[in-house]
């Protein structure tokens, strides 16, 4: 009897601990949906600001699609995603969403070579190797670019995801801008139907199958290449300098003349030393926050976290090894931030 | 007689008996009945969501080699090959393994040590999460096939169908192992001393006695196997190569399925992509259903034999 005692007064114990819970965190309570790319930045920057102002962020990292469908479906405050909403999407939702930008991605091309060397690429190359019209490592377009490196005579193997991915979509992204051959053959899309090569699943799939297969060239996020040590292609960009993918050109590919709602795709950007493979990740919330009976504290505790993410926050970012925004992309995001309203008035002060 | 013992008992007088056996009764056919209409659910669910795919493919989405989702045109002629390839591959490699561990533990070490540390393991392997499969077999056995492949001068590739076969035949073969067990230790002993008086050996018992008597057991069990082989997702995408192309051999990289439905439906944006994942995931069914009404015809033909 003493033990059954004993058990339950452990069982109970949670609840004890939760009964004076949602009366204190009703209103402190956000919730989030999307994008798994920024989830790892995400969780740190809500944490911190959980220590900082006491206000509880959950963000579940179910997918940029899923993240799109949950505000749509307005099961949460805010929604995140890699790919910004297209204007079907936009016009699904029946009222304004907006979108700001709270990082940058990059995508790297990388390859298991016998020894480690650092390739340049051109995006014609790419686009030939992709699309498995260069088959050998020393076909001379390679070589041309090269010319330094002696290249070893041997099979590309391509490998790319094959799950459903917003890497994919800025990597297709880009190849769509730069080769008229891959636009008219595959396109641009999270799936798409791959004239070659091998698929794997995520990009620690991606990774491993490069690792282990000699020859083999695929594409992951930038993040992933620093913290794994693995080789990354240089890309000649759009001004035509070749660019060597880290944090610092990821940031200087937003450098451009962007439009207000910060709704731009920056793959093949137009600043002269940003990485061409680059692209926001957005947050994405509904102009008009008085929904679904929302309370306006709701709303404002919402406000207060984005203004953060896009300042404080940043610093976070770069910690993390993710690009932080380059300054005109803070000041776009202000000002989207400040057109937010609650019943028609705003809810930042200007 | 049963029934007679029942009403027997009724006159004496126990009120409390016939309730209770209804109840119970009617909780089993509750069971059943929700089985069937779960089962008849799902196929009704799969085909109203498959049908914007059915109206706009017709029967071209069983014969289309295209599974492109950026100009919406589906077809599953390789990913069906590819499922039917890899899990009747994974089946011919698995049954000499789960023949002999079933032959084994059920007739040779049936107690003791060895059987029970080898039951043990056999339900181990069975309740490996198969996403550990799946990494396993990407990182140890990947690499494996890739130098028999460089021997027997093969683009040595390492992932393909060959791979996920071995993956999946490791994993299903717990499976027919253990049915095959209990079906063996069910063979009569009269039999078996019968055989033995009659001066066979043990060999000769277990080819001519035992088997022929278990033969349709361990073909049931196997079938069960099949369809999990056919079923299984996260082990087979990673070690499969996820290519859309129809397999030209064995060591190719290919597609399944299920390994495509579990890849793409996450991100699936657009009513066609999405309503053409649902009418795979209905194709899958219908092979399922398929190969378990001709396996048990195959049993009943086997049981009438015996």
């Amino acid at each position: 009897m003493k033990k059954f005692l004993c058990y339950l007064m452990i069982l109970l114990l949670p609840l004890l601990a939760f009964s004076h819970y949602p009366a204190h965190a009703e209103s402190k309570e956000l919730l989030g949906a999307g994008a798994t790319f920024p989830f790892p930045l995400y969780s740190k920057m809500f944490d911190t600001y959980y220590q900082a102002y006491k206000v509880k962020i959950n963000y579940q990292a179910i997918g940029s699609g899923g993240g799109i469908q949950q505000l749509i479906s307005k099961t949460v405050d805010f929604g995140g995603t890699d790919a910004f909403m297209n204007a079907r999407e936009m016009q699904k939702a029946e009222v304004p969403i907006l979108h700001i930008p709270t990082c940058l991605g990059a995508v790297v091309v990388t390859y298991n070579l016998p020894k480690k060397l650092t390739l340049k690429f051109t995006p014609d190359v790419i686009a030939a190797i992709f699309l498995g019209k260069i088959i050998r490592w020393d076909d001379p377009r390679i070589a041309a670019i090269n010319p330094e490196i002696k290249l070893p005579a041997i099979s590309i193997v391509v490998v790319h995801r094959s799950d459903g991915s917003g890497t994919t979509f800025i990597f297709s992204d880009y190849l769509t801008k730069v080769s008229k051959d891959w636009a008219f053959k595959v396109g641009a899309d999270k799936s798409l139907n791959w004239p070659v090569g091998l698929g794997a699943k995520g990009n620690p799939g991606v990774a491993g199958l490069i690792n282990q297969t000699p020859g083999a060239i695929g594409y992951v996020e930038l993040i992933y290449t620093m913290q794994n040590n693995m080789p990354a292609g240089i890309i000649k960009n759009k001004a035509g300098n070749f660019i060597e993918p880290n944090i610092k050109s990821t940031s200087a590919a937003a450098n451009i003349d962007m439009p207000d709602d910060t709704r731009v795709s920056l793959t093949d950007t137009d600043a002269a030393d940003g990485y061409p493979i680059s692209g926001f990740t957005w947050l994405i919330f509904y102009k008009e926050q008085n929904y679904g009976g929302r309370s306006k504290e709701q709303a404002e505790a919402l406000m207060k976290l984005m203004w953060w993410v896009i300042h404080e926050g940043q610093q976070i970012a770069e910690q993390l090894k993710y690009s932080a925004l380059p300054a005109a992309a803070v000041k776009k995001a202000e000002t989207i931030l400040q057109s937010v309203v609650y019943n028609n008035s705003p809810l930042l002060k200007k | 007689m049963y029934n007679t013992g029942q009403s027997a008992v009724k006159k004496t007088g126990f009120q409390l008996l016939p309730p209770a056996e209804t109840v119970f009764r009617g909780f089993l056919y509750g069971a059943a009945v929700c089985m069937i209409l779960l089962l008849v659910g799902i196929f009704l669910t799969l085909l109203v969501y498959s049908f914007p795919s059915i109206r706009e493919f017709g029967l071209r989405f069983l014969y289309g080699k295209t599974w492109d989702p950026v100009t919406e045109e589906f077809g599953t002629l390789p990913i069906l090959i590819g499922t039917i390839i890899t899990s009747f591959l994974s089946l011919a490699i698995s049954i000499p393994f789960s023949l002999s561990l079933s032959i084994y533990l059920g007739e040779y070490s049936t107690k003791g040590t060895v059987a029970s540390l080898l039951q043990g393991a056999i339900e181990l392997l069975a309740g490996i999460p198969s996403i550990i499969y799946g990494f396993w077999g990407l990182f140890i056995l990947v690499p494996i096939v890739r130098s028999i492949e460089t021997a027997l001068g093969v683009p040595p590739l390492g992932v393909g169908i060959f791979a996920s076969s071995l993956v999946l035949s490791i994993m299903i073969i717990p499976y027919s192992a253990s049915l095959g067990r209990e079906v063996i230790r069910l063979v009569p002993d009269e039999l078996k001393e019968a055989a033995y008086s009659l001066g066979a050996t043990r060999f000769e018992v277990i080819r001519k006695i035992i088997l022929p008597y278990v033969i349709s057991g361990i073909t049931a069990g196997n079938l069960l196997s099949l369809g999990r082989a056919i079923g299984e997702t996260m082990a087979v995408t990673m070690v499969i190569g996820n290519a859309n192309f129809i397999p030209t051999s064995i060591f190719a990289p290919a597609n399944t399925m299920a390994s495509v439905i579990a890849n793409e439906f996450t991100e699936a944006t657009g009513t066609l992509y999405v309503s053409s994942l649902i009418e795979t995931g209905l194709l899958l069914f219908i092979v399922t259903m398929i190969i378990n009404m001709v396996g048990k015809q195959i049993i009943k033909k086997m049981s009438v034999q015996v």
